[in-house]
């Protein structure tokens, strides 16, 4: 029993246990909105966008988080800037946004020969590179999500589901939109150090789309999503102590697993859903050939 | 409608103009004045601007040329999400989308139910009793998806109506019923016109919709002709409306 509680006699540990856990059930929240808008791909081009940001201002000497928020802030206002005026899908513009921040950020550490401390916890995520300032700052982060979440919920759900409707009941859709890239933006930037910016992506997008999966109803998705993201946190966190692997790949592992558990889980419920024949009310595993009919 | 009182005109349309490319209008220069508590019907063929004309008088475009003017005839509601209930082709959202037929329905209300994600009970109470005078009792716990092609038809027209508007501005709400379906449809529209609601809709369904309707507005990028069905829908008009030779 000791051993299993080993990790927990560790300051560091605990400290990044809680980021960890923070993170996870930040992300599962947010990706379930990302997920529903068909833009699965802003979280990986945010997360790298922000990289950018994080290495230009270790360079300046600035402090990192400020930074990556200003770069991943200025890239969400450019991506809603070009999508609103000119005729380019989002996905496109987010790539070449998102992935040109990486780039700067690549371009700037060659040819400044910088030796960028902590440059592999940023990409791939260390438990060891979580510190005090971390927690602090993914508690208000969270804080931020949350209550973002809480008031701006319909708007949200509004604009996803049917933007120009949206639009003549007067929600300003394309504030929404800058507001949660702004949003996500501030959560890549605390989840650098614990997953990294280039597995994020997944720990944003795997815990939605399992929870998309199991079920239809909106608050269970969010509330699945979130707990998917919490245990794939801490399994991923608790697991990286042991085998010594990297965190941030590791916790996106077990976010990969739960979606190919989820994936088993529909496949299932596919096959052994409950249908009626006449008054008879019963569930097992069949095929169907047509709508509503299906072969014994 | 030859002989409108001014103080009546609940909208007005003067030489409005609008296109996606520049040389291109789909609209030309429309003028039209609509009365309050009319009910009319926009017919045309595909392309003819009719859905273009709906978004031009939601707001949803500006036009190029033209002014579009709405009157507020109830003082306490000025507020433009509250004087439109517009409901779009149901094609233009993911029926997939993981929501109960209330929730939906509440999104016409996101303003008006306070500020907490959830519906508060004085509006889930107004949902219920939409949902029952539109015969979709008990759907309010249903996914969207489950619902029949008469069925999304008719939460479209739920969501537009949840906040009590003044003008009722529907996109082909018909298309796609079958004559039963379509009937107590076009009756739920009437019986709220005869309420005194303004409803203006778009059709291309000449003998199931247009000549059961009021008024016809015959639309081909401008007013080809307008009046009552009896006298609007001859062959010269309907030749010239839809291109035919």
């Amino acid at each position: 029993m000791d051993f299993l509680l080993q990790p927990f006699h560790y300051e560091f540990f605990n400290r990044a246990i809680i980021v960890s856990i923070l993170v996870g059930g930040t992300c599962g929240l947010l990706g379930v909105y990302i997920v529903l808008r068909g833009m699965s791909y802003i979280g990986h081009g945010m997360s790298h966008a922000v990289f950018g940001g994080a290495i230009g201002s270790y360079i300046l000497g600035l402090n990192l988080y400020v930074g990556a928020a200003i770069w991943g802030i200025l890239s969400a206002l450019i991506i809603t800037e070009i999508n609103k005026r000119y005729k380019i899908k989002a996905d496109a513009v987010i790539g070449v946004v998102t992935t040109a921040g990486f780039a700067i950020g690549i371009f700037l550490m060659n040819t400044t020969q910088s030796p960028v401390r902590n440059f592999e916890a940023l990409l791939f995520g260390n438990i060891l590179s979580v510190n005090d300032l971390d927690l602090v700052f993914i508690t208000f982060v969270s804080i931020v999500t949350i209550t973002f979440i809480f008031f701006f919920q319909k708007r949200l759900l509004f604009t996803i589901l049917d933007t120009d409707t949206a639009q003549v009941y007067r929600v300003n859709t394309n504030r929404v939109d800058l507001l949660f890239s702004i949003v996500l933006a501030i959560v890549v930037i605390a989840a650098m150090n614990s997953i990294g910016v280039t597995l994020l992506a997944v720990a944003i997008i795997a815990p939605a789309i399992s929870a998309r999966l199991i079920t239809n109803n909106f608050l269970n998705i969010m509330i699945l999503s979130a707990v998917i993201g919490i245990i794939s946190a801490f399994l991923g966190m608790y697991c990286s102590f042991y085998v010594d692997s990297p965190s941030g790949a590791t916790i996106v592992l077990f976010a990969t697993a739960s979606f190919i558990i989820a994936i088993a889980y529909s496949h299932i419920k596919k096959s052994y859903h409950m249908h009626f024949h006449g008054d008879n009310r019963h569930s097992h595993p069949h095929s169907h050939i047509e709508e509503h009919r299906h072969e014994h | 409608m030859d002989e409108i009182k001014p103080s009546e005109i609940i909208l007005t349309l003067k030489n409005v103009s609008f296109g996606y490319n520049y040389h291109l209008p789909v609209i030309d220069g429309i003028t039209l004045y609509i009365p309050k508590g009319s009910f009319i019907g926009l017919l045309g063929p595909s392309g003819a601007g009719k859905s273009t004309l709906l978004k031009l008088i939601v707001g949803l475009y500006k036009p190029w040329d033209g002014i579009i003017k709405i009157k507020h005839f109830n003082n306490k509601k000025n507020k433009k999400s509250t004087i439109i209930g517009y409901s779009p082709q149901v094609e233009s959202i993911e029926w997939d989308f993981p929501i109960t037929v209330k929730e939906f329905v509440s999104l016409g209300l996101w303003n008006q139910s306070g500020f907490f994600p959830w519906i508060n009970k004085t509006s889930s109470i107004e949902i219920d009793h939409l949902l029952h005078t539109l015969g979709m009792d008990g759907y309010g716990t249903r996914h969207i998806k489950e619902l029949s092609g008469g069925e999304q038809k008719r939460i479209f027209l739920a969501r537009a109506l949840i906040h009590n508007p003044e003008i009722l501005v529907l996109d082909e709400p018909t298309s796609g019923l079958d004559k039963s379906n379509r009937e107590n449809f076009l009756q739920i529209l009437s019986d709220l016109n005869m309420k005194g609601m303004t409803i203006i809709m778009t059709t291309h369904d000449i003998d199931g919709v247009a000549k059961k309707l009021p008024w016809i507005v015959c639309l081909n990028k401008n007013i080809i002709s307008q009046g009552e069905p009896s006298s609007t829908l001859s062959d010269n008009i309907l030749y010239r409306t839809y291109d035919l030779k």
